[in-house]
């Protein structure tokens, strides 16, 4: 905001020759908090250029030793010096979306029961504590994973599950305990926390009468929120659920401690697998040769491009919605 | 005709029952967990834990004393560097940012937000360790900062939008110029919102790992110099809970539940400063 108002009209006080220097010293010193506020914003965006940048410099020997072969190349052998990430990009998007599979049902039902269902005094409650699940540390995630939650899958899960659908590629093989499936369990509660606030913000901002309109017509409470409120959210929701499949994608710690860190790609939940991220944790400081370090850096590169991706599409779908009734009348 | 009546009653009350079945099922994984940590993490705490150090494997005893005080030195140097940058980020976002440069800025926030600490770390380690030479703390520190800008930024934004506009314009009226409204009125106002996502932010990087892999590396020493690698809580969790020794895993419950508390505390203290804030506008 310039002080140009006030320059026609100076004050009556001092004289004008005082006050213009007076106005000008301010105008100074707030293009200098302007260009101090722009330096710091111009930061985000510089560093995302830096780190493509850097990521593709570094990656390059890898890239254009392996060319496309990278990705579905499932050999990771580095005495000889050949590296395939097809195994961790499988086991990526494996552990992902059977966490989402898991995770999408029950946040979504925390987020209407909170907004549609649950009476005043549990809301807020209720909210807080699905709220603190994501403040939990990955790395106590996957501590509880190691000492819980295997035991009990290894003693009561796998059992049954193995005498009903041993007969499927799905649930064959021996379980050792640390597995794709353990994993997306893991995974799935993590993930429950972020899913679970969007959505609520969503279905919150879907308006009264799309309820009572429902209500009016006869509908019964569930039919209301079913046919009338989660539609007109729907890209919202959409967009909250692809924000927890972002999150998946990028876990690192607990998953690293639980999916067993394999190189092979099997159909079985209950062997182990390997994922992009872990593999980052788990090599990168053991990495010999600089072309092991180069392919690295290009799997750090494919997890960095696939997570911005996933982001930008949650964040465009969630900004429709959040944008006001644009996205919801086309919902109608 | 009832009879579908029946069906539909049933159904919504069905639903009903189940998404509030869901809801507790989030609920008791939160209780399962913290009970857990309470559970096989508390009978490892006394005095010793907090300052003694850690000693060799197969021999009982020692502490974290080495880790509790290198997750906050990391810490609060990564809260020194993010601190500001992400506080006048969204400052910059809530005054200036109405334009093209402010809808970028926004959306690589949100971008970022969602970013793999792991990748973050691999950056760190490309312009810190590598040109060093040697593991550092301060390599560790970065990458924490880095990882809480965007959030920072984004929660400061919304904070001082809330600020009624009236404020501002009173304070441009009386001759205040733009920047001294927009310090003194403006953030001032949002103070205590501000304060909220700075906590918030700092208790999600205090339990980070996967930045410190191979940044701040561990230490199983005491270390206050932030040019040496130096160990924290968490990379403690890691080494102990992926370890072999029973007593190792004993050490990481209770390190764990240290953690926990810590992230806790100031989960609890952000909360406390938005009632306290939102008492005050009142």
């Amino acid at each position: 905001m310039t002080a140009l108002p006030l320059e026609s009209k100076p004050g009556t006080a001092s004289p004008p020759g005082a006050t213009w220097r007076l106005l000008r010293g301010a105008n100074v010193a707030d293009r200098i908090y302007k260009g101090i506020l722009t330096t710091l914003a111009l930061g985000l965006p510089l560093f995302l250029i830096v780190l493509v940048t850097q990521l593709v410099v570094s990656a390059w020997p890898s890239i254009r030793r392996f060319g496309f072969s990278f990705l579905w190349n499932s050999v990771w052998d580095p005495v000889a010096g050949v590296f395939g990430a097809a195994p961790m990009v499988f086991g990526t998007i494996a552990s992902a979306f059977l966490a989402l599979l898991m995770a999408v049902p029950l946040a979504l039902g925390v987020a209407i029961f909170l907004t549609e269902f649950a009476p005043k005094w549990v809301r807020q409650p209720v909210a807080f504590l699905v709220e603190l699940l994501a403040a939990i540390p990955s790395v106590v995630y996957g501590l509880w994973g190691i000492f819980v939650l295997i035991p009990f899958l290894r003693s009561h899960v796998v059992p049954p599950l193995r005498a009903v659908l041993g007969w499927t590629p799905f649930f064959s093989g021996v379980f050792y305990g640390n597995s794709l499936l353990a994993g997306s369990i893991i995974l799935a509660i993590m993930i429950v926390p972020y899913i679970a606030a969007v959505s609520r913000e969503i279905l919150l901002a879907v308006p009264g009468t799309q309820r009572e309109a429902a209500l009016g017509m006869g509908a019964t409470r569930w039919e209301a929120v079913w046919t009338a409120v989660v539609p007109y959210g729907r890209a919202g929701l959409l967009g909250a659920v692809i924000l927890g499949l972002g999150r998946a994608l990028g876990e690192t710690m607990a998953v690293t401690m639980l999916i067993g860190n394999r190189h092979d790609i099997g159909l079985s939940v209950l062997q182990p697998a390997y994922t992009m991220a872990a593999a980052i944790a788990n090599e990168f400081s053991e990495a010999t040769t600089s072309l092991y370090l180069s392919a690295l850096f290009e799997v750090g590169l494919l997890l960095f491009v696939i997570t911005v991706l996933v982001n930008a599409l949650a964040r465009i779908l969630i900004w429709r919605v959040a944008r006001g009734t644009a996205a919801g009348s086309r919902a109608l | 005709m009832i009879s579908l009546r029946v069906r539909r009653r049933f159904v919504s009350g069905l639903m009903t029952t189940l998404v509030g079945l869901l809801s507790g099922l989030a609920v008791l994984a939160l209780v399962l967990i913290l009970g857990h940590l309470v559970a096989k993490g508390a009978s490892s705490l006394n005095l010793d834990f907090f300052i003694k150090n850690p000693v060799p494997a197969g021999q009982s005893g020692g502490g974290v004393a080495n880790a509790i005080v290198g997750t906050g030195i990391i810490v609060g140097v990564a809260a020194l560097m993010g601190l500001p940058v992400g506080i006048g980020t969204g400052l910059y976002l809530a005054e200036y940012g109405s334009g093209r440069l402010g809808w970028i800025v926004r959306f690589v926030a949100d971008v970022l937000n969602g970013t793999p600490s792991i990748v973050v770390a691999i950056f760190a380690w490309t312009w810190l360790v590598k040109p060093m030479g040697h593991f550092s703390a301060f390599a560790g520190s970065v990458a924490l900062a880095v990882l809480m800008v965007p959030m920072i930024a984004r929660t400061t934004e919304e904070m001082v939008r809330l600020v009624p506009h009236s404020l501002r314009e009173a304070a441009l009226a009386l001759g205040y110029p733009r920047w001294r409204t927009s310090l003194r009125i403006v953030a001032r106002t949002a103070l205590a919102g501000i304060v909220t996502g700075c906590l918030v932010g700092v208790a999600r990087i205090a339990g980070e790992t996967a930045p410190l892999l191979f940044t701040s590396l561990g230490n199983l020493n005491f270390s206050t110099s932030i040019a040496h690698p130096m160990q924290t809580l968490s990379l403690q969790i890691y080494t102990y809970a992926t370890g072999p020794f029973e007593d190792w895993h004993r050490m990481a419950w209770a390190a764990a539940l240290v953690l926990m508390g810590l992230v806790l505390i100031l989960a609890l203290a952000a909360r406390w400063a938005t009632r306290r804030g939102h008492g005050a506008a009142r």
